[in-house]
């Protein structure tokens, strides 16, 4: 159990800078999860906190100690590699009493931690078999066996669900969850896949290109994305963007117009902030498909004119992919089954209170505050 | 080849296209088949006849008379005492030497291919210089070692210049056996550290990492991480180096000629002096003593076969995925 | 600058260099000199004259003896620094020697003759090669003869062994006829055959098919090599059936297909066979050595053996013999060395 600090941590290789002055607090006990495209260095972060890779600047902090020199060997920590990195030599019971070996706990001991791990994540009946025996979600459980026996007081996870199948994915999910509840222990994960990210995390870390894009627990990050990064970045089907401009501000809001359907506009309650929340002033407009409604025009939304391309039935929930006049797409979440077809137009209805305002500056910042 | 291809085309349609593949592998076969196999058959026939005559036919049949002569001793351990104590000298000197070269050479190996297998600048140039003297040939290596051990030699020279009085490196018993396992290790070692390397390099890295964050130390990571992965290899290693070791012969010849006295004589220069640079060639000897030798070589081999398939067997995987 | 040190200070990742550092380069750096160190010695005292090699201590480089051309004299005298009766020193041509008191003159001025006594002088030494220890050999020792012989073994064996194996190896690979994989088997077993046990029965084989004393003799045995079928298969199994297939449609004979596609195709191949085949038949020795009894038929490593015998005390042309003889391989060596290592080192890994 240990609380875990980043103070400008910063990496370097050469003239190159992959992680440039990251800040974290991560409290005792959360489970807290790093997200990003590949190579946006969340992967480097971690290994810089398990002590495999060396820190250019700034601290690493473990429970109030500074820990940048201290060896990956003496951290205290554990780690499930993205390949389980099993021995392939050892048993599993050699596999997960290796760790113990080597901080010379007594035999005894080490069998009693062993059974209680093996036991806990299924594995007593293939104590005696070697990694290449086993299936891929076994040597997955066993990479976590071999992590729980130290008692550590940080797991880290390095994408350790990438090399599962869909299905095993989920159980497993489930399983890595159940695991934190019982153990309570602080755990750090990598993914670049944002539904494990919504699903497991108490806090998410959004990184991309080496920065924080934001920090916040799951529907934060849904509700309140700080930039249209993190906008596209958590939920699925992505957000649609579409271009549009601040009609007028007043005192109770904003009013909102849509490029590709000038004469609708709509008011909402929004209190503008930062740079660019002027009038006339183009903006990204940002609405998740789930919000998008089809049908009549309704009160407090931006309507627009579109074309169905393309209909996606699940039974459960539709997808419909369509264009608008101006040639952007609007992707539509339906719930239940849609009798539209391909090629119909239809009005699609943006609800203002579901909408989002992104800057077109670099930054692409969110302007707006509920 | 348009004058080839005629005959071809005639041999092809009588045989048929699949079974045209033994006229394919024939000059090979038949190469193996009369200097391999048709010597192994008649070395028995020597082994077993007497006389001095080349020719099968006119050799006496003398039975076990050749392997008895070589093993009549009165006690085995003193060579002295043993009718053809040149061989059993030989025996031993070979024993001695095998165990010593194999061993030295093989923990040579290994370090060196440990300190390779570091991200080092000039990593690919240190690899070939080590190779190099694979490739000269034994009586070049032998040679270059004799001039440096010469008694006005160059090593003499360093030492004068230390303070130390020469040495008759090649005159001593001792110190003869010593260059020629020296030497021998020189001339190989590269070979057998390419092997280990390739190995050190076939071990994940991350299983590195994971060691590291199970907290082992580094001696930890090597005993029980890279040695038991590396064991595959380094058995090769072993028992090639032995029987390498075993049949030492032409650097040695060249080096000491087997002395002084016959302090480096091998078992393979008995053979050759006994069947063919003595002034009566004594092949039935000869040809006994090399039924001894190929019976160590195939005890050397069928070792080498059972523990890789023991070790196989044991579960042994690279790269666990 | 930054990536420079980077590079130099590449290590375990780390950061600041530990002990194992230190002793990785120090023993690299040991391993350079035993390594390189006997050969380089070997190859400048091959440049030494046979006076030089005589010296004790050796001096580190080829040393002649200075000369100078004298009016009045035929040819260059050799040089000397002299110590005169008045404690000066001078450097002086020597004329003639007699006994322990030399002549000399200073060659500016030849007509004063000095007589000094062959201690009050010494050699004026510059760096030459004795390039005449290479060009003499082969006037007085045959070397000619014994260069030709190595050469010729190497590539007929060679050119035979690329044949014959290839040919094996084409038909293991691509045929399936009854008792293929009998065939295959004997042939690898042989590896398990070194030559040295049956030394024997191959002089008799030799003998009775005329080949003794023949460089045939040397040749023929050693074609065969199971390492080099078992390569060249390994290969030629990459070799798609279908070009074969393609090739039979096309009318053409199994020889034909043989000559014409496999054997072309299985150029990278081929050449890491001979480049072992020309290893192999330059550094033959034993074999040879029970076959050639004439000297006129000895190879470069036969004579090398004999002459140390005769020659103990002519170094400078044993030495010089040498270097030739290490010549062809450092040169592949020299050229080849990154395939050769990498070529073993991932055979070594099945």
């Amino acid at each position: 159990m240990a609380a875990l600090q980043l103070k400008r941590v910063a990496k370097r290789y050469g003239a190159t800078t992959v992680i440039h002055e990251i800040d974290l607090d991560v409290k005792d006990g959360e489970f807290v999860v790093f997200v990003g495209p590949s190579g946006c260095g969340k992967s480097t972060l971690l290994r810089m906190i398990a002590g495999l890779e060396s820190v250019s600047d700034g601290d690493i902090v473990i429970d109030g100690a500074r820990v940048n020199e201290v060896s990956a060997a003496q951290r205290g920590l554990a780690m499930v590699f993205q390949s389980y990195a099993l021995y392939p030599h050892m048993t599993v019971y050699q596999n997960l009493a290796f760790g113990l070996e080597n901080l010379r706990t007594p035999r005894t001991k080490i069998g009693e931690k062993v059974r209680e791990a093996a036991q806990m994540l299924r594995l007593d009946a293939l104590l005696e078999r070697r990694p290449t025996q086993l299936s891929g979600g076994q040597r997955q459980r066993v990479a976590i066996g071999r992590a729980i026996v130290r008692d550590p007081t940080i797991f880290l996870f390095d994408e350790p669900l990438s090399n599962l199948d869909a299905e095993l994915r989920v159980q497993m999910r489930a399983e890595i969850t159940a695991l934190h509840a019982r153990l309570g222990t602080t755990m750090i994960y990598v993914t670049h896949d944002q539904v494990e990210a919504m699903t497991m995390a108490d806090r998410i870390v959004v990184l991309r290109a080496g920065r924080v894009e934001q920090i916040g627990t799951p529907l934060e990050l849904y509700n309140r994305p700080d930039n249209r990064f993190v906008a596209g970045f958590i939920g699925s089907p992505q957000m649609n963007f579409l271009s549009g401009r601040i009609a007028a501000i007043h005192d109770a809001g904003v009013r909102l117009a849509l490029d590709a359907a000038p004469e609708s506009s709509a008011d909402a309650t929004l209190r503008l902030r930062g740079p660019g929340a002027t009038v006339e002033q183009p903006v990204l407009l940002g609405i998740r498909p789930e919000h998008v409604t089809l049908g009549a025009p309704a009160a407090g939304a931006l309507h627009v004119t579109a074309t169905i391309d393309r209909v996606e039935q699940l039974g459960a929930a539709s997808f419909l992919y369509c264009s608008l006049s101006s040639g952007e797409r609007l992707t539509v979440h339906a719930s239940g089954q849609v009798g539209y077809t391909s090629g119909e137009r239809v009005t699609a209805n943006l609800p203002v209170t579901d909408t989002h305002v992104f800057a077109v500056t670099e930054a692409e910042a969110a302007l707006a505050l509920r | 080849m348009n004058a080839v291809d005629a005959p071809m085309r005639a041999v092809q349609r009588v045989l048929g296209v699949p079974r045209i593949g033994w006229m394919f592998v024939a000059p090979n076969l038949a190469i193996l088949g009369l200097f391999t196999f048709l010597p192994i058959v008649v070395n028995f026939y020597f082994a077993f006849t007497g006389g001095v005559q080349l020719y099968p036919s006119e050799r006496p049949f003398t039975g076990l008379e050749n392997l008895e002569t070589l093993f009549e001793c009165e006690s085995y351990l003193d060579p002295s005492t043993c009718r053809k104590d040149l061989f059993w000298r030989a025996i031993y000197n070979t024993g001695k030497f095998a165990l010593l070269q194999v061993g030295l050479m093989v923990a040579f190996a290994l370090i060196t291919a440990l300190v390779l297998n570091r991200k080092i600048l000039g990593r690919g140039f240190f690899r070939g210089v080590f190779f190099y003297p694979v490739l000269l040939s034994p009586v070049v290596v032998a040679l270059i070692w004799k001039w440096v051990l010469q008694r006005e030699g160059v090593l003499n020279a360093v030492l004068a210049g230390a303070g130390a009085s020469p040495v008759g490196w090649l005159s001593d018993a001792s110190w003869a056996f010593f260059w020629c396992v020296f030497v021998s290790i020189w001339a190989h070692m590269g070979f057998y550290t390419l092997i280990l390397l390739a190995g050190l390099q076939a071990i994940p890295a991350d299983l590195y990492e994971a060691a590291a964050m199970d907290s082992a130390s580094p001696w930890r990571r090597f005993s029980r991480i890279t040695l038991p992965l590396l064991m595959p290899n380094l058995i090769v290693v072993l028992v090639l180096g032995l029987i390498r070791a075993v049949q030492i012969f032409d650097e040695v010849f060249v080096l000491t000629g087997g002395g002084p006295g016959s302090a480096t004589t091998f078992i393979v220069q008995f053979i050759y002096q006994t069947g063919f640079a003595e002034s009566i060639h004594q092949y039935g000897l000869a040809a006994a003593a090399s039924l001894v030798l190929a019976l160590s070589l195939l005890v050397l081999t069928l070792l080498q076969l059972r523990m890789t398939r023991k070790n196989l067997a044991g579960g042994k995987a690279n790269g666990d995925g | 600058m930054a990536s420079v040190t980077t590079i130099l200070s590449a290590r375990r990742g780390r950061g600041k260099p530990d002990w194992t550092d230190w002793f990785s380069y120090g023993y690299l750096l040991l391993g350079l000199v035993l390594m390189f160190g006997p050969v380089l010695w070997l190859v400048l005292s091959s440049f030494k004259s046979a006076a030089a090699l005589n010296e004790f201590p050796p001096q580190l480089l080829p040393y002649g003896q200075k000369s100078i051309a004298v009016p009045g004299q035929e040819k260059p005298l050799p040089l000397y620094r002299v110590t005169m009766p008045d404690g000066a020193t001078r450097e002086l041509a020597e004329v003639r020697r007699i006994g322990i008191q030399a002549t000399l003159v200073d060659p500016k001025a030849p007509d004063q003759e000095y007589k000094v006594n062959i201690r009050d002088r010494k050699p004026v030494r510059e760096f030459r090669l004795a390039t005449e220890n290479y060009s003499e050999i082969f006037d007085k020792f045959s070397f000619g003869t014994y260069l030709w012989n190595s050469v010729f073994i190497t590539i007929v064996a060679t050119l035979i062994t690329l044949l014959f194996n290839a040919m094996a190896a084409f038909a293991l690979s691509k045929y399936r006829f009854g008792g293929r994989d009998a065939v295959f088997l004997v042939i690898i077993s042989t590896l398990m055959i070194p030559p040295t046990i049956i030394l024997v029965p191959n002089f008799l084989v030799v003998s009775e098919l005329g080949l003794l004393n023949s460089l045939w003799g040397v040749i023929w045995p050693a074609v065969a090599t199971p390492t080099g079928v078992f390569l060249l298969r390994q290969y030629m199994l990459t070799i798609p059936d279908e070009l074969i297939d393609a090739a039979r449609m096309d009318y053409a004979s199994e020889w034909r297909i043989f000559w014409r596609i496999i054997l072309p195709l299985s150029a990278p191949a081929l050449a890491v066979l001979a480049i072992f085949s020309v290893m192999w038949r330059w550094n033959d020795f034993l074999w040879p050595l029970i076959v050639l009894s004439r000297t006129e038929k000895f190879t470069l490593q036969l004579a090398l053996n004999a002459f140390q015998g005769e020659l103990t005390t002519q170094w400078h042309y044993l030495l010089a013999m040498t270097v030739i003889t290490l010549l062809p391989v450092t040169l592949v060596f020299a050229f080849l060395q990154k395939y050769i290592t990498t070529g073993i080192a991932s055979a070594g890994v099945k």
